[in-house]
């Protein structure tokens, strides 16, 4: 072929035709591979968060412990040493540290106060973990994958709050009552809660929620302003377990 | 060759006692026997088709597992447009809730001891 200007840019052009021919090549070609989708019934949000009405908190009340522990097959070894924990009792001075004082109300010295992972908005569990194992999700939960899991326990070094317990033993033989639907852990992995995402998928409320007869746990949507938590912290004075350490926990709690 | 008789028995001895599994199992015919696998279910059709299932059902636990657990994604849509919940436990099991007869079987078979029951539990089973 002659070489010219002329065919130079008549070459070009053919070229430059020739890119657009990808997509369209893949738009026809679009096999029919399997879909994946979030499930029909699933609840999102762009922030999950709780509240805890300690008010409403009845003194010996287990509830929400018995169907959280329940649910999600963890076992009791029965020492404090062994001890796995995704929600649990604590007293006032263990749960706020540094807001004891000795001329405290009979009744806040008492009474028991619901503790559980804070799936903090700063997670240091999430920032030491060096396998990433744990992660922050886009909804805000601070979730768990115990396939990943190679017990290192720097996220139980790095939680202020106790939240992460580790299967020193294999949990099975401790297991009271087993949930089929649901896995247990294995020897040497750490856990914790969850805020139930597993029920969460198929629009259900976290265990704890369901289970409670009092109202006292309040589980929704902080990006929605008009959901009931929102309601809730905007009409009451509310405290979170140590925010001075800046892990932004997303538990609340009216005392 | 010094005891040379001597040396030659030892030999065929030794090289006898060493392969000695590899011809036993061939004699005994327990190799040959293939494994033989048992479905229970009545669906007629699998999450995807039958030779895909047996080559690559592992690649595809693997990816259930990381979407499930990762991602959030809970539903897998199959070949033939049939929704499903990916879940070993809750779905893979209900089709094939006999461990024994159905896993076992290859796995024993290859020696392949996939560490899904550590956690995942099993199905009770009938017998």
């Amino acid at each position: 072929m002659e070489r010219s200007r002329r065919n130079f840019l008549k070459i070009s052009g053919i070229c430059l035709l020739g890119l657009g021919v990808k997509p369209v090549v893949h738009a026809l070609a679009k096999n029919e591979q399997p879909q994946i989708l979030p499930g029909p019934d699933a609840m999102t949000a762009k922030r999950w968060a709780m509240v805890v009405d300690t008010k409403k908190c009845v003194d010996d009340c287990r509830d929400c412990i018995d169907a959280c522990h329940q649910t999600h097959n963890v076992p009791d070894f029965g020492n404090p040493k062994d001890e796995i924990k995704w929600i649990w009792h604590e007293y006032y001075g263990h749960a706020f540290p540094g807001q004891e004082h000795e001329y405290e109300a009979e009744e806040i010295e008492r009474k028991p106060f619901m503790v559980l992972c804070n799936h903090c908005d700063n997670p240091p569990c999430v920032r030491v973990c060096p396998v990433q194992a744990t992660w922050k999700r886009s909804d805000g939960i601070v979730m768990m994958d115990y396939h990943r899991c190679i017990g290192c326990r720097c996220c139980m070094a790095a939680c202020p709050y106790g939240s992460r317990s580790f299967n020193w033993r294999d949990p099975r033989p401790y297991i009271k009552e087993t949930n089929p639907e649901y896995p247990t852990r294995t020897k040497g992995v750490a856990e914790k809660c969850t805020f139930c995402v597993e029920r969460l998928a198929v629009g259900l409320m976290p265990a704890c929620v369901e289970a409670c007869k009092h109202g006292a746990l309040v589980f929704g949507a902080l990006d929605e302003p008009d959901s009931p938590i929102r309601e809730i912290l905007r009409s009451n004075f509310t405290l979170r377990r140590k925010p001075e350490l800046g892990t932004r926990p997303q538990v609340y709690y009216i005392v | 060759m010094y005891d040379g008789g001597k040396i030659v028995v030892g030999l065929v001895v030794f090289i006898g006692v060493v392969t000695f599994p590899l011809w036993y199992r061939q004699a005994s015919g327990e190799a040959l026997r293939a494994p033989e696998p048992k479905i229970v279910t009545d669906a007629k059709e699998c999450v995807a088709p039958t030779d895909y299932m047996r080559a690559s059902h592992q690649a595809m636990l693997n990816e259930w597992r990381d979407l499930v657990v990762r991602d959030g994604m809970r539903v897998y849509v199959a070949f033939n447009g049939q929704e499903h919940e990916m879940s070993l436990s809750n779905t893979c099991m209900k089709c094939h809730p006999n461990k024994v007869e159905f896993c076992d079987q290859c796995h024993n078979y290859i020696g392949v001891v996939p560490y899904c029951w550590d956690c995942h539990i099993e199905p009770k089973e009938s017998n």
